[in-house]
């Protein structure tokens, strides 16, 4: 067992990517991602890491450059956020499809416009139907424990897809947290040799990308959906092998005394630690309050979360992203919420709420209050979605 | 019949649909896409080749006597060939059924 020790996450984030021993890394600096690129290059340049850092001049560049080393056969690593996500977007449809087992951390920060480097989740929502596989962390051990796991779901041959290690930006990435490194003995029991299903070699020479008629494009994307549906027993296996090996074990969902809850908090990322916290004040005023967090985004694991929900009367459902859809319909999680529980015939009443948008602070009142609204509100009586602590 | 129209199941497609067999377009039907095709008069047909070299599919090739021969399989009916001959030796006839 390592050693505990006080480390930034981004840093702890960094040298875990390293302890997996990446051959490649291209990745373009953006608050608040930096960190995690700046000190993989220190990395290699203090020969500490064999690997190729490729100092790209974009993020467009950086995940093209990712795409042929992994189609070559190199463990592949990049990082990013918000406004540089954008720019490589075109490029991560176009890994993911062709089965590309690269991973990436975003330190999740808010899009453009008005500037914003402050975290909210508006990139994660962007990538949400690019058909990576989407891990959300809410600390920062497990968004080094991620980073393990996500080459080993990724390279697994049953998904060979594209990975996004999701951590919220500067509430998480900039946190100096005490947290455990695994060793490089420990990683390399846990991590096999990546073996990519298909590899770009002169002396097999394949087409990787070619174009797709009409006849073939639905096939594509049906093969691809598939895969992505069967992924989610794998990241099961590999969260199991992990706890069986580090013993630190970690959940699709994860809960916070729901079991008799009356109302649960639904929420990702980092702010679930808030919420929890507001779950115990909340529960010393006799109130039954719980909080669910969603730790994988894509595949959804709407059964899952049904199962621990699907109880309670009223829950809160935070979203950390706008959706601007003409106020008719909720934000992306809770759209994602309800459907889960739609298709399994259940309807409690449900709040939505838009939360700590670019960087705006979240408290422990934020949480009463919340509650509390869906709590009193006649059924029928709440809008789609509403915003907290907006200045009227 | 897979092979010729490439029409598959997507159980049997490569993954991220790579193409692991170089030169596999030879394979591919484009026959069937035509509504007319070449016919070359060997009367006027003076062995030069144009239509060898501007056939995007490689559709001509050269038989014993040097006259140059359409293999129908690939020809889509493009009519290049009949534009390019220099003494107009290659005509386009309608595909009647």
């Amino acid at each position: 067992m390592s050693e505990r020790v006080g480390i930034e996450v981004s840093l702890a984030v960094a040298e875990a990517v390293g302890l997996c021993d990446v051959d490649v890394v291209a990745a373009y600096p953006i608050t608040p991602q930096t960190h995690i690129v700046e000190h993989l290059s220190e990395l290699v340049a203090e020969g500490r890491l064999d690997a190729e850092f490729i100092p790209v001049e974009s993020e467009h560049s950086a995940m093209s450059a990712c795409v042929g080393s992994s189609a070559a056969g190199a463990r592949t690593f990049t990082s990013t956020s918000s406004q540089g996500y954008a720019l490589m977007s075109e490029v991560c449809f176009i890994a993911s499809t062709l089965r590309l087992p690269i991973v990436m951390a975003v330190a999740n920060r808010a899009l453009s416009a008005p500037i914003s480097i402050w975290n909210d989740h508006a990139d994660l929502m962007f990538a949400r139907d690019s058909g990576w596989i989407q891990l959300v962390a809410t600390s920062g051990q497990q968004a080094v424990d991620l980073s393990v796991m996500a080459f080993r779901i990724a390279e697994d041959k049953r998904v060979s897809l594209p990975v996004q290690v999701n951590l919220d930006g500067f509430i998480m990435s900039h946190v100096i947290e005490p947290l455990f490194l695994p060793d490089a003995e420990e990683i390399k029991r846990f991590l096999p040799p990546f073996q990519p299903l298909l590899r770009l070699d002169p002396a097999r020479p394949i087409t990787i990308g070619p174009v797709g008629m009409p006849d073939v494009y639905t096939e594509a994307r049906k093969a691809h959906d598939e895969v992505l549906k069967a992924s989610k027993a794998v990241i099961l296996e590999v969260f199991d092998e992990f706890a069986k090996q580090f013993g630190r074990r970690y959940e699709l969902i994860e809960t916070y005394r729901v079991e008799d809850a009356d109302t649960i908090i639904v929420a990702m990322g980092s702010i679930s630690q808030t919420a929890s916290t507001a779950v115990d004040a909340m529960r010393e005023k006799g109130l039954r309050v719980g909080m669910a967090s969603i730790c994988l985004f894509r595949p959804f694991p709407a059964a899952e979360l049904a199962g621990v929900i699907g109880r309670a009367k009223n829950l809160v459902l935070l979203d950390r992203a706008t959706v601007f859809a003409g106020g008719e319909i909720s934000g992306p999680v809770a759209l994602e919420v309800k459907s889960a529980l739609f298709d399994r015939g259940l309807s409690p009443k449900v709040a939505n709420f838009l939360v700590g948008l670019g960087g705006r602070d979240v408290t422990q009142q934020n949480f009463e209050e919340m509650v509390e609204r869906v709590v009193t509100a006649k059924n029928g009586d709440l809008p789609p979605y509403e915003f907290i602590n907006v200045r009227e | 019949m897979a092979r010729e129209s490439g029409i598959i199941s997507w159980k049997e497609l490569n993954p991220g649909t790579a193409i692991t067999e170089p030169g596999n377009a030879a394979e591919l039907k484009t026959g069937d896409w035509r509504s007319m095709h070449p016919e070359t008069d060997r009367g006027k047909c003076i062995k030069c080749g144009q239509c060898y070299i501007f056939c995007p599919d490689m559709v001509y090739a050269k038989d014993e006597e040097g006259y140059y021969v359409q293999n129908y399989y690939w020809c889509k009916g493009c009519g290049i060939c009949a534009r390019e001959c220099p003494v107009a030796a290659i005509k386009m006839i309608e595909e009647v059924d």
